[in-house]
C-alpha cells in the first residue's frame, strides 16, 4: 500500500491504473455497442449534431441477425472450433511426452534438443507461410481442415514441449523413484504419479495452444479459399468486405461474436492461462 | 520429433530452394540463383520495408516495455479487485487480433471516426483526421494498435517477474532512507533484469514478424508506407502470384531476425551469469 496523503493514491495510483483501463478496453466496448447499433446511427458523420458516440437509444438485432442468415458463421464457429481443438489435442500428447522425454531420459543430445526445441518455438509463422503452402498443395490438402490441423502443430508442439518440459523438472524425481522401487514400469510410473500432479501444467498448455490457435491467421487466409472451410477471423475479413465496401455492423457483430468462445475459455482458466503465459517465458 | 523436423524443417529448406528458382503459382520455375535476392536489394519498395519494419520494432517495443513496465508496478499494489482487473487487462492479447483490430479500424475511420470526435470535442483538431489513409499517421497508427495489443503481455509477465522480488529488500532499503525513484532504479530494475530481456526477446520476434494489425488495418498502404516483410511477402508471394519473391522476402527476415536473437541471447546469458 501506499503511504502518504489521499492525494498521492489518486495521482499515483487511481488515474493512472483507470487510464491504462479506458485505454485497453475501449475498443471492446466499441465492439459491443456497434454491434447493437442501427445502420441510421452507425452512419451518421463525427460532425452530426446529433452524434451520440458512447451511447445507443435503439438497440437492434439487425447486425447479429444478418450474420447469422446472409454468411455461414455458424459454419465458421465450428470449424475454427474444431480445428483449435483438434491442434491443440495433438500438440498436447506430442508435448507432454516429448517434454517428459527431454527432462527425464538421460539420452545423448537431450540438451541440445531442448535448445533446438526452443528456437523452433521462437521461428515466426509469417517466416514459413509460403513454402508450407507450396507442400499443402502438393499433398492436396489445400482447402480442408486438416491443412490448418496439421501445420498449426508446428508452433503448438514446440511451445507446448518448453512448457512441459519446465513444468516436469519441477515435479521432484523422488516421487517417481519411489513408484519404480515400488515395481512400477517407468511408462507406469510415469501415468499414475507425474501425469496426475502436472495436471495444472497441462491445462496451462491446453488453454494457450487453444486460444494461439483460434488467433491464427495468416495460414487459415492463406490455405483456405471456399466460404465453407474459412475459420472465424478469415470468414469476417474475407466475406464482410465486398471490394471497399465494409459491413461495419456485421463485421463488429462477428468480431464480438467470433471472440466470445475464446473469452469464455479464458475467464475459466484464467489462473492458468497467466501461468501458462509466464511459464513460456521462463528461460 | 522427427515430425516436427520434418514439419519446422522441409518448409525452410523449401522455402531455400523456391527463393532461388522463379516460381510463381502453377509453374515450377528455373533455377535462377540469387537472383530473386539480388532484385529485393534494388527493389525500392523493399528498402522502405526493411526500415519500416526496424522502426516499427524498436518504438513499439520501447513503449510497450515502458508502459507495460508502469503498469505492472501499478498491479504489484494490492488493491479491491486485483484478479478481477488483471483477467481484464489481458483482454487485449486474448481476443483473436484479427478481430479486435477491425474494431480499431472502424474507430479509425475518416467519417465514422469516434477518435476525431473526442479530440475534436477537447479542442485539439478543428478538422478531421484521415488516420489511416495518410503515410505518416499510417504508420503512428498501426504503432499505437501493436502497442494496444502487447502492453497486457508485458505487464503481466513482468508482474511476475516482480512478485518473485522479495519485498523485505525494499523496505529494507526504505528504512535506509532510499527514496522511491532510487529503490525502484537500484533494487527492482537490476533483479528484474532477466525476466525483462526475455520478455523483450519474445515481443521482438512477433513485432518483427507481425502481420494481423497491418494485413486488416492499411494493407500496407497507403502507398507501400507501411509494408512490413510480411505482408510485402505475402502481397508478392499470394497477391500476384510471384511465390518465389514472395520467399525471398520473408527468408530476407530471417538473418535480421537471428542476428538480433543471438545478440539478445548473449547479452541474457552475461546477465545471468553476473
Amino acid at each position: 500500500m501506499i503511504e502518504g496523503a489521499a492525494w498521492r493514491r489518486w495521482v499515483f495510483f487511481r488515474i493512472p491504473l483507470a487510464g491504462f483501463l479506458i485505454f485497453l478496453l475501449f475498443p471492446f466496448y466499441w465492439m459491443i455497442i456497434t454491434t447493437f447499433r442501427p445502420d441510421s446511427e452507425l452512419y451518421r458523420p463525427w460532425r452530426a449534431a446529433n452524434y451520440a458516440p458512447f451511447w445507443t437509444w435503439e438497440p437492434t438485432l439487425t447486425h447479429v441477425k444478418y450474420l447469422f442468415n446472409e454468411t455461414v458463421f455458424t459454419t465458421w464457429l465450428w470449424n475454427t472450433m474444431f480445428i483449435a481443438s483438434a491442434s491443440t489435442i495433438i500438440s498436447l500428447i506430442c508435448g507432454v511426452f516429448a517434454g517428459y522425454a527431454l527432462s527425464r531420459l538421460n539420452f545423448r543430445f537431450a540438451g541440445s534438443l531442448g535448445s533446438a526445441i526452443f528456437i523452433t518455438y521462437l521461428v515466426p509463422q509469417t517466416l514459413l507461410f509460403i513454402p508450407l503452402s507450396e507442400i499443402i498443395r502438393a499433398y492436396k490438402l489445400g482447402d480442408t481442415p486438416w491443412s490448418l490441423i496439421l501445420t498449426y502443430p508446428t508452433f503448438l508442439i514446440p511451445f507446448c514441449t518448453w512448457l512441459m518440459m519446465g513444468y516436469f523438472k519441477a515435479i521432484p524425481k523422488e516421487l517417481e523413484e519411489c513408484a519404480r522401487i515400488d515395481g512400477a514400469s517407468r511408462w507406469k510410473a510415469m501415468v499414475y504419479i507425474v501425469l496426475p500432479v502436472a495436471v495444472p501444467g497441462i491445462l496451462s498448455a491446453g488453454i494457450f495452444a487453444f486460444t494461439l490457435s483460434w488467433n491464427e491467421f495468416i495460414y487459415a487466409l492463406v490455405f483456405l479459399s471456399s466460404p465453407e472451410q474459412k475459420t472465424v477471423p478469415v470468414g469476417v475479413v474475407s466475406e464482410l468486405i465486398r471490394g471497399d465496401v465494409f459491413f461495419w455492423g456485421p463485421l463488429m457483430a462477428g468480431a464480438l461474436l467470433g471472440s466470445i468462445p475464446v473469452a469464455i475459455a479464458y475467464s475459466f482458466f484464467v489462473e492458468h492461462y497467466v501461468s501458462g503465459l509466464t511459464g513460456s517465458v521462463k528461460g | 520429433m522427427v515430425l516436427l523436423g520434418l514439419f519446422i524443417a522441409y518448409p525452410f529448406i523449401r522455402g531455400l530452394l523456391l527463393s532461388v528458382t522463379d516460381t510463381r503459382v502453377g509453374v515450377e520455375g528455373p533455377f535462377v540463383g540469387l537472383q530473386n535476392f539480388e532484385r529485393l536489394i534494388s527493389d525500392p519498395i523493399f528498402h522502405l520495408v526493411v526500415w519500416n519494419t526496424c522502426w516499427y520494432t524498436f518504438v513499439t517495443t520501447i513503449f510497450k516495455l515502458g508502459l507495460g513496465l508502469w503498469l505492472a508496478l501499478l498491479l504489484n499494489r494490492s488493491f479491491r479487485f486485483k484478479a478481477f482487473t488483471r483477467a481484464f487487462i489481458l483482454l487485449p492479447f486474448i481476443i483473436p487480433t484479427v478481430l479486435s483490430t477491425f474494431a480499431w479500424k472502424w474507430m479509425f475511420d475518416p467519417t465514422f471516426s469516434v477518435l476525431n470526435w473526442i479530440l475534436y470535442k477537447l479542442g485539439f483538431i478543428s478538422s478531421a483526421v484521415n488516420w489511416l489513409g495518410d503515410p505518416e499517421l499510417a504508420m503512428f497508427s498501426i504503432i499505437v494498435v501493436n502497442i494496444w495489443r502487447g502492453v497486457p503481455f508485458f505487464a503481466i509477465s513482468l508482474l511476475a517477474g516482480l512478485q518473485t522480488i522479495s519485498p523485505d529488500l525494499n523496505e529494507a532499503a526504505a528504512i535506509d532512507g532510499a527514496p522511491p525513484l532510487k529503490r525502484f532504479w537500484y533494487i527492482t530494475w537490476p533483479l528484474l533484469l532477466p525476466v525483462t530481456m526475455v520478455v523483450v526477446l519474445f515481443s521482438v520476434i512477433q513485432t518483427f514478424a507481425d502481420f494481423q494489425i497491418v494485413y486488416v488495418l492499411t494493407g500496407g498502404g497507403p502507398a507501400n508506407a507501411t509494408h512490413l516483410f510480411s505482408t510485402y511477402a505475402y502481397q508478392l508471394g499470394v497477391g500476384t502470384g510471384l511465390l518465389s519473391q514472395g520467399a525471398a522476402v520473408s527468408l530476407a527476415m530471417f538473418p535480421i531476425l537471428m542476428l538480433i536473437v543471438v545478440g539478445q541471447l548473449l547479452y541474457i546469458r552475461r546477465v545471468e551469469v553476473r
